[in-house]
């Protein structure tokens, strides 16, 4: 149980590339923090800053108040969970559970303890004398996370770890994750590329992009309320729907299609619209036309995706897609036009060029 | 075996013929031979020759000179091995460390498998010669009584010297290697698991290096059998003595030298059986190494 | 830097220490190797270059007699180059034909060569010297450059290496090929060899140096100087040196192992990499 703080912290690497490029944050004891964010956006790198993997080129790193900086990985009492695992392949499951705990100094019969507790806890028991090699992806997993377990650290690190496992086990361990990290109130932060895994996991979410925290705060928050275009687009699945229009002092305009109801917005710059595609819905006077190119029958809801017809489009030459979430009633035929209506108040606008969210 | 295969009746045979018919020219029919002159004692002008079933053997094996060569090479060996492979070990674990100039120190570190052992041999040999050799001089002058020629722990100490030095390469070479081979999430791992270097290195490296190792030591045991006929020949030649005399340089000698045709072959023998306990270790042992 | 990472220096310590111990007999040899004999004689060993290092080398290389009585340096340097590329040349062919065969056919005899060639790990050349030699002298071929390659180069290492590297090669090639039409002597030089460049490469430059610094075999059986590798004419050397006589020409002693030294040596730094890749894949 411990409070992370960052601080202008940066790392810049030899040949100049810049990793992370100041980043703030306060992560308060017990948190589940999820890092989230694009290949390459810095995310793991901030995470293993704080584990002591990499070092920190400015800024400070402190733990419960106390400056880490140049404190080596195994004195900082932090304990991580890496991608691949990363068990020692000639120990077996109870070794590598062990191997930490012996090297603090604790003697056999507390530390067999701690790891059988562990063990069952994750129904790994009856693998214990095992060696990795015979165990499958989520049993190996389980035996990672066993092993970050047993140091009661202050905190835990994920680094992606359930990217490696199939689809089902994925949704599985996500809730043992989350089960487990409430049940023993450690403070964790988690990087994952997976927004539902971020969107479900956290109790506060950060979005990485590029080297800095585009937003930060609880999930349905930056649902709701993304700050930036960016936020918008990664937050959220299907993904929201992005018009670019302009603003002629009355309506909202998009290739043909004119947009009532907006006030207040620049004139002469690029706009983007954003509309989640459980916020459109059917309406006969609606201002938008969708021709249906492919429907998606997920169960519950269909996802209708589709041309808006007469609307500009982001990319040149080629027709605007949106998408339509419904019940699972609604299946209609290709070719066919639905005119679709939304609530302005449920609708964002952005500036394009920065990103940043006006309305 | 390859799941999807030729089926030709001929053309397997012609491929593999070139192979089969030198291995059985010069391999097999020479062993034969040797076998079987072991058994025989030719008389001092080499016209006839009898049939003595195993005198040659005992007569050789239980030899004063045959006994020393054998007791020379077997803690020859033992020394050069573990030499050779603590000090390549340290520096391939030294230079697995460094991000600066590591690719200058593999080039330099590594280069020395190219020499020929009785180059190796003869730069010793100059090395420690009495008129200009400056580790003569050296070893002499902090007190230490050395003459290679006359002393046999000064000779021994010689051929190990040079023995080390060439083989540090080669093992290099593959500690290296291992090491790389290790994932760095592993080493991340138990950096986190564990504040001492020292005590990470024998707890997960050097388990973790463990099949190459085991690899080396019989590379390097076959090495200091063997291939050190050419550091012996250039530098002691046995002397003082035999106290030098490895058991291939004493078959030569008998063979060549001595013209002991019968004690020769016999010797040969000895030493054919002794590679193939080698070689039963090896891959009773590589297959255990398929472990993780 | 405020604190110096003393971890990091002890390490490059240790480094430069391996590095010295490894590199400075070459050197001092090279060095020495450029005085006359008088200079070495009086004053040892030499650790800077000297003077004489046109005058020598160029006596052992091209004058007759320069370093011994028949034979020049440039001779054996082409005794040794022909030993080492034939070597090397001759294994990889008759390897990777014969790896070829057991990894590709299914032929009754199969199990029963692959052990015959096994077999010739256990039969180093020091274990059958004396018989091999009565044979390569009986079928005449002492001091030939045949007799001098063929005996070495059957042995199993080869063989093993391509074997493994022909498994590892994907099944659905020689599917596609067969569908295609393709023969199997076709297979083998159309897809297979090129598909093995870079192991052929690496098995040539290593089987290079070990055919180059062969010593035992040649020194048996060659019995004209002529005939003499760099190598061997170390040996010559040594015993010339040995026996004494007039003044001993150290400096041309040193010049021939530089020259031994230099060729393999070469090859091992240009194509390091390549190099270093065979070595460690013929451990699997």
């Amino acid at each position: 149980m411990a409070k992370v703080e960052l601080k202008n912290v940066r790392k810049t690497y030899g040949n100049g590339a810049e990793a992370v490029k100041g980043v703030d944050m306060t992560i308060k004891h017990g948190e589940f923090i999820v890092y989230v964010g694009p290949s390459g956006c810095g995310k793991s790198t901030l995470l293993r800053m704080i584990a002591g993997l990499e070092s920190v080129t400015e800024g400070d790193v402190l733990i419960d108040d106390t400056l880490i900086n140049g404190v080596t990985p195994a004195e900082r009492d932090v304990a991580m969970v890496f991608q691949n695992y990363a068990l020692y392949p000639h120990m077996t499951v109870r070794g590598n559970m062990s191997y930490g705990l012996k090297n603090r100094g604790m003697n056999k019969k507390d530390i067999a303890g701690k790891v059988d507790e562990a063990a069952k806890m994750l129904r790994i028991f009856d693998f214990l004398d095992r060696q990795p090699h015979e165990l499958s992806g989520g049993q190996r997993q389980r035996v990672a996370m066993g092993r970050a377990i047993v140091r009661e650290p202050k905190v835990f690190l994920f680094d992606e770890p359930l990217s490696n496992l199939d689809a089902k086990l994925r949704v599985q361990m996500r809730i043992e994750i989350k089960r487990l990290q409430r049940r023993m109130d450690v403070t964790s932060i988690y990087v994952t590329h997976d927004q539902t895994e971020a969107m479900t996991l956290a109790d506060r979410l950060a979005v990485i992009n590029d080297g800095q925290i585009e937003q930060m705060g609880a999930p349905i928050e930056l649902y709701n309320n993304p700050s930036t275009l960016f936020v918008a687009s990664f937050i959220g699945s299907p993904q929201i729907n992005l018009l670019p229009v302009h603003f002629d002092g009355h309506y909202l305009n998009t290739g043909n299609v004119q947009l009532n109801g907006f006030s207040n917005l620049p004139e002469s710059t690029d706009l983007v619209l954003g509309i989640r595609p459980d916020d459109l819905r059917i309406d006969n006077n609606g201002a938008l036309s969708l021709r249906v190119d492919l429907v998606e029958q997920h169960g519950a809801d269909n996802l209708i995706y589709g041309e808006a017809l007469g609307c500009g489009s982001s990319v040149e030459n080629e027709p605007m897609e949106i998408c339509l979430k419904a019940g699972q009633e609604l299946i209609p035929d290709l070719e066919t036009e639905l005119s679709l209506a939304f609530d302005t108040n449920k609708a964002m606008i952005f500036e394009r060029e920065s990103g940043k969210r006006l309305v | 075996m390859k799941r999807v295969q030729f089926q030709h009746s001929s053309i397997p045979y012609l491929f593999v013929a070139p192979q089969i018919i030198i291995i059985f020219v010069f391999f097999l029919w020479p062993a034969a031979q040797a076998i079987y002159q072991s058994f025989l004692l030719e008389d001092a002008f080499g016209l006839s020759s009898q049939f003595v079933w195993f005198r040659n053997y005992t007569d050789t094996i239980l030899s004063a000179s045959w006994l020393q060569a054998a007791g020379f090479t077997m803690v020859f060996s033992a020394i050069v091995t573990f030499l050779s492979l603590s000090i390549a070990l340290l520096l391939a674990v030294k230079a697995n460390q460094v991000i600066q100039g590591a690719r200058t120190y593999k080039t330099t570190l590594m280069w020395a498998y190219a020499i020929a052992p009785p180059v190796a041999g003869l730069m010793g040999n100059l090395m420690f010669n009495p008129l200009i050799g400056d580790l003569y001089k050296f070893l002499n002058s902090i007190g230490w009584d050395f003459d290679h020629k006359l002393d046999s722990f000064d000779a021994s100490f010689v051929v190990i010297l040079i023995a080390v030095w060439k083989q540090v390469s080669v093992n290099f070479i593959f500690f290296l290697s291992g090491l790389q081979g290790i994932p760095n999430s592993v080493s991340e791992a138990a950096m986190m698991d564990c504040k001492s270097p020292i005590r990470r290195f024998w707890t997960i490296t050097f388990p973790l290096l463990a099949p190459t190792t085991f690899f080396l030591m019989v590379i390097n045991i076959t090495y200091a059998f063997f291939e050190t006929f050419g550091i012996i020949d250039t530098t002691t030649r046995g002397a003082p003595g035999g106290a030098t005399n490895t058991l291939v340089f004493k078959v030569f000698q008998d063979g060549f030298r001595g013209a002991d045709l019968g004690g020769s072959s016999a010797q040969s023998v000895v030493l054919m059986l002794i590679v193939l306990a080698l070689t039963i270790v090896q891959f009773r042992f590589i297959e255990r190494k398929v472990h993780y | 830097m405020k604190n110096i990472n003393w971890s990091l220096v002890s390490t490059h310590v240790i480094l430069i220490i391996g590095v010295i111990f490894m590199s400075l007999p070459v050197w001092v040899a090279f060095a020495t190797s450029t005085h006359s004999a008088e200079n070495i004689i009086r004053n040892g060993l030499q650790f800077w270059p000297g003077t004489d290092f046109l005058k020598t080398y160029n006596e052992v290389l091209f004058v007759e007699g320069g370093v011994m009585k028949a034979v020049l340096g440039t001779t054996m340097l082409k005794n040794s180059l022909i030993l080492g590329l034939g070597f090397a040349i001759g294994k990889v062919i008759i390897s990777m034909l014969a790896a070829y065969a057991i990894v590709y056919f299914r032929f009754r005899l199969a199990n029963f060569l692959f052990w015959i060639i096994f077999m010739t790990l256990l039969l180093p050349l020091e274990v059958r010297i004396i018989p091999s030699f009565e044979v390569v002298a009986s079928l005449g071929l002492l001091d030939t450059h045949t007799g001098l390659i063929v005996p070495l180069i059957a042995s199993a290492t080869g063989t093993f290496f391509f074997r493994q590297f022909f498994r590892s090669v994907p099944d659905e090639l020689l599917e596609a090929a067969k569908l295609d039409g393709a023969t199997p002597w076709g297979f083998f030089i159309d897809i297979l060899v090129p598909l093995s460049k870079t192991m052929i490469a690496a098995i040539l430059i290593i089987m290079f140096v070990v055919g180059w610094n062969q010593y035992l075999w040649p020194l048996i059986m060659t019995t004209k100087e002529e005939n003499y590798t760099l190598v061997i004419g170390i040996k010559q050397i040594y015993q010339v040196l040995a026996e004494g006589g007039e003044l001993p020409q150290y400096q041309k002693a040193f010049a021939l192992t530089i020259l031994a030294t230099l060729p393999p040596v070469l090859v091992v730094l240009i194509f390091q990499n390549w190099f270093v890749k065979g070595l460690v894949e013929s451990e699997k």
